[in-house]
């Protein structure tokens, strides 16, 4: 008996001994916290947006849907509309995903495939992940004394041979649409890349040495097998980037411009919400205060409905690769 | 023997907590730990007095949080704090909402100027009345417009277009700088009009940035730039700054001497508040302010005392700072009117 291989597993003192009080009473414990913890979570958004939506009623009702769609913030005649402020989020942080994207993507490949040796790569890591440690300020004033500079000749140049196109249609005097998407595409690129890597990490390992085994060139491994395996992880962290954008604040109100105005043009001034309400609430009167509620309410409508859509895309993405209705 | 020894180490142990509960008692007498918050535009010479004050009075500790004239003035009526700054002192129906009463005391004063960013770092730029109203209104595109040359028939101007840069975030330099120019020019009162945050015209070359440090930041680093700052941060920063035409047509310096001369042509109320939108005087610099610090008529008699302290070490020997750091000191008859403004501090 006891020279049998499962004799310790299998003895009864291990395994055939119903749950104790005591386990039963952890076990019992456990799961109420578990339950506890993800109410409260739940209650603590609930309790957020209806303080905002409590605070911003006022201008709701006075308001209605015309705020979204005016674009003056005059204080002395109680005008108030963020249409400018849509637009500038939307389009900063459209314009950060595509460029923060595409980079955070392209070194997320560049990291996990062997392209670098092992301490090589760690280090690159550590480079990249230490760029989401830098506070916001600090990436505005680099915005200012260094994007800003750098970008305006070219800027310029295009708007004097190509100014007939839409997207170049002003100069480029200071702060603007471009340099704010720079920096903010740079403040995403972490995020993306971090999570990027943990995707691509978790491609099984026989998945990519099947598709070596087969012929396929690194390239075509990278880009028709490994890329469409990790799609959801790598969506996730596209849309994870876009939502960081959506919020940021501070580098923002430093190089947007803020300036009310709607325009296509990369080089303009542009203004966004979170700048908005960053830069006005300081001073605010009781009715402005109401207003940038309002305001307040907007932007976490519109990070929801993106994290939403994101899941949304990345439910179907995940069917249509692995051939499930 | 043993009893004895008892009960005087019982004496001693009670003679000490008294001690050290009257001690405590004494030292929480001392320790006034005063909190103030409001406007940034004084913070600077604020933060280097309150920081000399609470070095020199013993016991008494001065905090002031920077966070704007209007956040200052909230904090105030909901009594959260024991005094505020502001730079728009404060309205009647401010003052109606704080039942304790409100004494105004105005501490010190700034100018404001227009500061500019050319390629060749010319000094000394011009600005008549007619043309810089017109340069906030986004009327006056270019730098070599005809009514900026023909005030600076010296100075080479570029063909440049002109990029304003203006506060993004609602400040009390907001609220001066937009006084004095509706007062000089009818179409800004109209178009623009006054106040801690305005709403500017719509333009690509007009743009906002946060605080002064923020404007400052971008006129130096934008060609063509110009944008109003207060004077302590020009100063500070080695900005160019323009002179102005004033209103009886000089050319006037921001400096201590032209600021000082504004300042005495200031009317002040019987309750120490007044504007001085468009100061009289050949020598006197158009864009002028006085801050004020608020308090309450009535509170905690030890407070108050400290607070008496406080004002009268800010008007007599904190005054002696005011020009290096860039504000202003205040005329004497101002500083005559705060000492009996500071009596009603009980």
């Amino acid at each position: 008996m006891s020279d049998h291989p499962f004799a310790i597993v299998a003895s009864a003192k291990i395994i055939s001994q119903a749950p104790t009080g005591g386990e039963h009473l952890v076990d019992r414990g456990f799961r109420a916290l578990a339950l506890l913890s993800a109410a409260v979570l739940i209650a603590l958004v609930g309790y957020i947006i209806w303080k905002i939506g409590g605070k911003a009623l006022p201008a709701i009702r006075d308001y209605h849907l015309g705020f979204l769609t005016s674009s003056s913030w005059n204080v002395q005649e109680k005008k108030f509309g963020i249409l400018p402020g849509i637009w500038g989020t939307l389009y900063s942080s459209v314009l950060a995903l595509l460029i923060g994207g595409f980079f955070g993507l392209a070194v997320a490949i560049f990291l996990t495939q062997g392209f670098l040796h092992k301490r090589l790569a760690f280090l690159f890591r550590l480079v990249i992940e230490m760029l989401a440690a830098i506070p916001s300020v600090v990436f505005g004033l680099w915005g200012i004394f260094v994007v800003i500079p750098a970008i305006r000749p070219a800027a310029n140049w295009l708007n004097e041979q190509l100014g007939f196109i839409p997207f170049f249609a002003t100069s480029l005097s200071g702060p603007g649409l471009l340099p704010a998407a720079i920096v903010l595409a740079i403040m995403i690129l972490p995020t993306v890349a971090a999570i990027s890597q943990d995707a691509l990490n978790s491609v099984p390992y026989r998945t990519k040495e099947a598709a070596y085994g087969m012929g396929a060139t690194r390239w075509e491994v990278i880009l028709r097998v490994l890329l469409p395996t990790a799609a959801g992880g790598i969506f996730s962290a596209m849309v994870l980037g876009f939502g960081r954008a959506l919020g940021e604040t501070m580098a923002l109100a430093m190089l947007i411009g803020n300036s009310n105005q709607v325009s296509l043009s990369l080089f303009a001034p542009a203004e966004t919400l979170a700048a908005l309400l960053a830069s006005h609430f300081p001073e605010a009167g009781e009715v402005e205060v109401q207003a940038l509620m309002y305001a307040a309410l907007v932007l976490l409508a519109i990070t929801l409905l993106v994290n939403v859509a994101g899941i949304g895309l990345l439910t179907i993405t995940q069917r249509s690769i692995s051939g499930k209705v | 023997m043993t009893r004895f020894a008892r009960g005087s180490f019982f004496a001693a142990l009670c003679s000490t907590l008294i001690l050290l509960a009257l001690g405590s008692q004494v030292a929480r007498a001392q320790n006034a730990r005063l909190i103030g918050s409001g406007a940034t535009f004084p913070f600077p010479i604020y933060s280097a007095w309150f920081k000399q004050f609470s070095k020199d009075t013993r016991g008494a500790i001065v905090d002031y949080q920077a966070k704007g004239s209007g956040a200052g003035v909230q904090d105030f009526i909901n009594h959260t704090v024991d005094f505020a700054g502001s730079d728009a002192a404060m309205t009647d129906a401010e003052i109606g909402k704080v039942a304790d009463g409100v004494v105004l005391i105005p501490i010190t004063a700034g100018q404001i100027v227009i500061a500019y960013n050319l390629p060749t770092n010319p000094v000394g730029l011009k600005l008549s009345r007619d043309v810089y109203p017109e340069i906030f209104l986004g009327k006056v595109t270019r730098w070599n417009d005809p009514r900026i040359a023909a005030v600076n028939p010296n100075m080479k101007l570029p063909d440049l277009p002109i990029t304003v840069v203006r506060r993004s975030d609602a400040s009390g330099t907001n609220f001066v700088f937009t006084k004095h120019l509706s007062a000089i020019n009818a179409e800004f009162a109209k178009d623009v009009g006054s106040g801690t945050t305005v709403e500017w015209p719509r333009s690509d070359k007009i743009v906002g940035a946060p605080k002064n440090d923020g404007v400052t930041a971008t006129i130096r680093q934008t060609p063509g730039a110009i944008g109003y700052i207060e004077y302590g941060y020009a100063k500070l920063t080695k900005t160019n700054a323009a002179l102005l035409q004033n209103k009886s047509g000089t050319y006037v310096e921001p400096s201590a001497k032209s600021g000082a001369a504004a300042l005495a042509a200031a009317k002040l109320g019987a309750d120490l508040r007044g504007w001085i939108e468009d100061p009289e005087g050949a020598d006197s610099y158009p864009i002028v302010t006085f801050t004020w610090l608020l308090f309450y008529k009535r509170q905690d008699e030890k407070k108050a005392a400290v607070l008496r302290q406080l004002v009268e070490y800010c008007a007599t020997k904190g005054q002696t700072i005011a020009d290096s750091m860039g504000y202003i000191p205040l005329p004497t008859n101002v500083a005559q009117k705060i000492k009996t403004a500071t009596a009603e501090i009980k």
